[in-house]
């Protein structure tokens, strides 16, 4: 007989796991079913129906901004409301995304600059901003800042066609005026893409083979709006403009981004910007210093020592916690409710619910879009994670 | 390793390394003090002494990894200053291997050794893999080329960063205690691809606790301690007849083991 096979059962490791997980298991059953059970008796005593019923029942407020599905009063239905929402929350989740993570990343390389004022100013934003509630911040930047030092809509301040008051900022919006002509164009556009893509390729060929490199990016930056501006005329100017005119109290036509959301992207941006200054500056830090002098002893400048030694090895300690950053500001976007901009918690869980009282599905369809968007976002940002993460043993 | 020790200094060109009364301070902290050196092409010195004496620093000054506040250093006729178009005209010359290899573990072998040339000297890709190649060959690990460093041993690691120096081509080669973060049988494959570089002729300061490696190879050994140079001598004198006290007593410390 060997060793293995006289363990009593209770003291056999194997056994012991799979009989500790069988018992979570069935506790975590129990809990769920409970819950289940004690909502749906709760609902019957009450006398309450839930379902879906209402989600084709026509809406009965008005949604002052929704800028990719159309909105009218009367017409749009409950379950048009929630789409809406999700389209504004993620509109003001990616604008934040990107503002902040351009200002987190420069504030980060400030706050290291060897420039003494430099670096005790982005110090100073990081503690101020980083240090201070969100909703408290949102609330500022709307109503103590915005608000009252933006003139009313009639005494506007004019930039262009574009029109700042204390409602928002008017832009004027591209109108079809030849569909034919735009198809063109955006199949112009597609070549111009086609066409600048190989130039990178060759010009890419063209350094492996001889060492010599160009300005790639600007050119292609230039390129595109150059080309993309001519190409436009030569398509016949397939559109035209509907811009904001002052009427008796407020414009008329153009597009509308209402304070409240350029409040609240401001807000999210300084506030997420400072935690990703801090993740920047800590990944910058993890690569040793020894890994820029050997890059210095081999003659690479310092602009080549950061982009091909420093950032690629900071990628990889920035990109984790930035990641739940992100998370942050796409959750920390339903604070919105304090200034009024509609977004799905404001829309959803907030004036439908009123409405209608469908607390369950409400609030089980709002988590589920948090949900979504959440794991979204980090399945993509995990998979560029693995990307930069390399094999490095 | 079967060549005689250099010890004659006939084949040795004209000056690589001139540094003249150089003065260097971390804050009130006088690390090097009225140091002169004159390198001539073809030379290797090995430079030891006690910690803190200021080696390490030394050969530090001369590609610009430390400043210094007073005196002269002139590399290949081009002198030392805040210009950094001359400090990377210099760095391009002068190789350096560091005590912990410092490869970019985001690369791979081959890639570490392309990358300076590629962006610096803006040789072509493929003409910078062969050269890589070649200096690989030389160090006895072509086969790692596509490997990454943190799958290589601390040896293997020191003679790929060696390898990569090599790539630039460089004049003069600065060593700052290359085997001291290795075990014994790694110290041996670096000092054995060290003695062929110097039996190619290789401009090579060393500093280092290696005697054996000073006696055979080294034109001339420094013995460094508070800041200053306080003896230099062809090996064979250094060793068996040091004439300061101080050289005495270090030599007499690490040779008794």
């Amino acid at each position: 007989m060997t060793q293995n096979t006289r363990i009593p059962f209770h003291r056999d490791p194997a056994v012991r796991a799979i009989a500790a997980q069988v018992v979570a298991l069935l506790l975590v059953i129990y809990g769920l079913y409970s819950v289940f059970e004690n909502t749906v008796n709760n609902l019957v005593a009450r006398g309450m129906q839930t379902g879906t019923g209402f989600f084709d029942e026509v809406a009965p407020f008005k949604i002052g901004f929704s800028p990719f599905l159309d909105f009218s009063l009367g017409e749009t239905t409950y379950l048009e409301v929630f789409f809406i929402g999700i389209q504004n929350t993620i509109l003001i989740a990616v604008l934040g995304i990107i503002a902040a993570t351009l200002l987190g990343f420069f504030v980060g390389v400030v706050r290291l600059s060897p420039n003494w004022l430099a670096s005790r100013a982005a110090l100073g934003y990081i503690e101020m901003f980083r240090n201070t509630p969100l909703l408290l911040q949102i609330m500022f930047w709307n109503f103590a800042v915005f608000l009252p030092s933006l003139p009313a809509p009639k005494n506007s301040i004019e930039m262009g066609f574009v029109y700042l008051n204390a409602r928002g900022i008017h832009v004027p919006t591209p109108v079809v005026e030849d569909s034919t002509g735009l198809w063109i164009w955006m199949a112009l556009l597609m070549a111009l893409c086609i066409g600048l893509y190989r130039f990178a390729r060759l010009a890419k060929a063209r350094f492996e083979e001889t060492g010599e490199r160009l300005p790639v990016f600007w050119i292609n930056i230039l390129g595109f709006l150059a080309g993309g501006y001519v190409l436009y005329f030569v398509a016949g100017s397939p559109l035209g403009w509907d811009t904001p005119e002052l009427g008796r109290f407020n414009f008329k036509g153009g597009g509308q981004l209402p304070l409240p959301m350029f409040s609240l992207w401001f807000a999210l941006t300084v506030y997420t910007s400072a935690f990703i200054a801090e993740n920047v500056r800590a990944g910058i830090q993890s690569v040793s210093h020894g890994q820029t002098e050997a890059a210095h002893a081999l003659g690479l400048s310092r602009k080549d020592t950061v982009n091909l030694v420093v950032i690629p090895q900071a990628l990889r300690v920035i990109i984790p916690p930035t990641i739940s950053q992100y998370l942050n500001l796409t959750k920390n976007s339903s604070l919105a409710v304090a200034v009024g901009f509609e977004e799905i918690v404001a829309l959803w869980a907030g004036i439908t619910l009123n409405q209608t009282g469908q607390a369950l599905i409400i609030i089980a369809m709002t988590i589920a879009v948090y949900e979504c968007l959440s794991l979204f976002t980090s399945a993509v940002l995990n998979w560029y994670n693995r990307r930069v993460q390399l094999t490095e043993r | 390793m079967t060549t005689d020790a250099p010890t004659a200094s006939a084949e040795l060109g004209e000056t690589v390394i001139n540094i003249d009364r150089l003065n260097k301070w971390y804050g009130q902290f006088h690390v090097l003090k009225d140091i002169d050196l004159n390198v001539k092409r073809g030379e290797r010195i090995v430079i030891c002494g006690p910690s803190g004496s200021g080696k390490s620093t030394l050969i530090r000054c001369i590609n610009r990894l430390e400043s210094h506040q007073e005196g002269t250093i002139t590399v290949d006729g081009i002198e030392l200053t805040e210009d950094t178009k001359h400090i990377n005209d210099i760095r391009r010359e002068v190789g350096m291997v560091f005590q912990h290899f410092n490869l970019f573990p985001h690369l791979t072998v081959l890639e570490n050794c392309t990358l300076a040339p590629i962006w610096v000297r803006k040789t072509a890709k493929k003409e910078a893999e062969e050269i890589a190649m070649r200096y690989l060959e030389r160090v006895k690990i072509p086969e790692q080329a596509n490997k990454y460093p943190g799958q290589l041993s601390g040896g293997q690691q020191q003679r790929v960063a060696i390898a990569r120096s090599l790539c630039m081509n460089p004049r003069v080669m600065l060593f700052d205690e290359p085997t001291s973060a290795l075990d014994p049988e790694m110290i041996a494959e670096v000092l054995d691809v060290m003695v062929g570089l110097a039996e190619d002729g290789m401009t090579m300061l060393c500093v280092t606790h290696e005697m054996g490696f000073a006696r055979k190879v080294a034109n001339r050994v420094i013995f460094m301690d508070g800041g200053q140079i306080v003896e230099q001598n062809e090996p064979e004198a250094f060793f068996n007849n040091p004439q300061n006290e101080r050289t005495q007593l270090f030599l007499s410390q690490i040779l008794q083991h």
